[in-house]
């Protein structure tokens, strides 16, 4: 049974990552990563959807027949974004200005209706709501790095305006990298999203055959564990 | 009949829809019947309080009803007019400048004396790290034009430095702040052409 947990979070958290391995939702990726902290915000957004939208396709599964299920998958997700949406606004006014512009593009993430197709309608709750939570803590991460590496890179700074996101507590979080640093443009804008995201993939991918390389070396040794 | 056998009939499916448009629907509209309020009041607050930045000081009315609705030289401006004792002591209203990726949208507080007492950019599409210290939170440049009217500096003057007038320019942007001094501007013209209206006194002294 915890084999399969961990199974779980590592396929969300690394194996299957939804930025770098299903090169899913890259469209709000590119969109949002000018900065950490804007890649923090549109992660944490997407998390609480992906979530509550793998519980909610989960616990009507056996409803729904195989051929209309895209609609009714579709039509449940933007009821949820849409929820999520006018909650925020009406009773978390300060936070819905921050991270506003995010929920609405959540709706054109296809990492969401692909785990809903993909996991959540085969499994149990249980299941659907960890793959839901490692998938969007997954894309969480994948965002955080590819919006400090342009951030950092861009504007010398890293989470500049944290607190505007997570309240005062968390102004520790913003540093200047690299002081008097002048800018540098290009990675902020759309064209340096697609080279961090290609960087980091490649980067990704040598990782990963290492690691594969290491693998075959200690079987035994994997087998154990 | 199990489930099994229900799912794969036609009808089983178009019910299934019906039924999932429905609650959704549904949904949709209690949770908007239940936020409207909320987010109508959050939306007041947050206009009242970007009013308040480019309107210092107390007045005695309630600005969001105090408004009237004039032609400018880019469609209808709404103003929002502050009292003390009766008399409009300022105006608020938007100007629309032209910037180097669309418009940039500005709020600025004129006092009864044709003063500038703020200007704040609202939204623009300006490029990030260049166009943007129009923005308070990354330049002072907008406090700039606090205090100013037209005739200090001359109308010849309301311009970038590179035009001849006596604003700043960015480094590697000419034509953001040239929008917003030139929309500024316009503004201002529109408050001298439009005084007795604005400043509510079309029967002669209160």
């Amino acid at each position: 049974m915890n084999e399969k947990y961990a199974r779980i979070t590592r396929e969300g958290l690394w194996n299957n990552n939804v930025v770098f391995a299903q090169m899913l939702a890259l469209c709000p990726t590119l969109a949002v990563t000018s900065s950490a902290t804007n890649g923090l915000g549109m992660g944490l957004a997407s998390t609480a959807v992906l979530l509550l939208s793998n519980i909610i396709i989960s616990s009507v599964r056996q409803f729904v027949s195989a051929e209309v299920r895209i609609p009714v998958y579709i039509v449940l997700i933007a009821t949820l974004v849409t929820l999520v949406d006018m909650s925020l606004n009406a009773w978390a006014h300060e936070l819905y200005k921050v991270l506003g512009l995010f929920i609405a593009l959540i709706v054109v993430n296809c990492a969401i209706l692909g785990r809903a197709e993909a996991f959540a309608s085969k499994n149990s709750v249980a299941d659907a709501a960890l793959d839901g939570l490692m998938m969007g803590i997954g894309f969480t991460l994948s965002l955080v790095v590819i919006g400090g590496v342009r951030e950092v890179f861009g504007s010398g700074t890293l989470f500049a305006n944290a607190h505007l996101l997570l309240g005062p507590a968390f102004s520790f979080l913003e540093m200047t990298i690299v002081p008097e640093y002048k800018g540098f443009l290009l990675m902020i804008l759309p064209p340096g999203g697609f080279m961090v995201v290609g960087l980091l993939l490649a980067a990704k991918r040598v990782l990963d055959q290492r690691r594969a390389a290491r693998e075959v070396v200690a079987v035994p040794e994997a087998a154990a564990s | 009949m199990n489930l099994e056998q229900l799912r794969g009939k036609l009808s089983y499916q178009g019910i299934l829809l019906g039924g999932v448009a429905l609650l959704t629907s549904a949904a949709l509209a209690f949770a908007s019947r239940a936020t409207e309020a909320d987010i109508k009041a959050a939306e007041a607050a947050d206009l009242k309080q970007s009013l308040a930045q480019v309107l210092p000081g107390e007045y005695e009315n309630d600005l969001l009803k105090d408004t009237v609705t004039l032609p400018g030289s880019r469609g209808d401006v709404l103003v929002y007019r502050g009292r003390r004792a009766g008399k409009v002591e300022a105006v608020v209203y938007r100007v629309i400048g032209n910037g180097y990726a669309g418009n940039i949208v500005c709020v600025m507080g004129v006092s009864r004396e044709g003063k500038i007492l703020g200007v704040r950019v609202i939204s623009h599409k300006e490029t990030p790290g260049l166009g943007d210290k129009i923005e308070p939170a990354k330049a002072k440049w907008i406090f700039d034009f606090d205090g100013k009217f037209l005739g200090d500096p001359p109308a010849d003057k309301w311009a970038v430095k590179k035009d001849g007038g006596v604003f700043d320019q960015f480094a590697g942007a000419t034509i953001t702040p040239r929008g917003v001094v030139n929309a500024v501007k316009g503004g201002l013209e529109f408050f001298e052409g439009n005084k007795t209206q604005l400043l509510d006194e079309a029967g002669g002294v209160k």
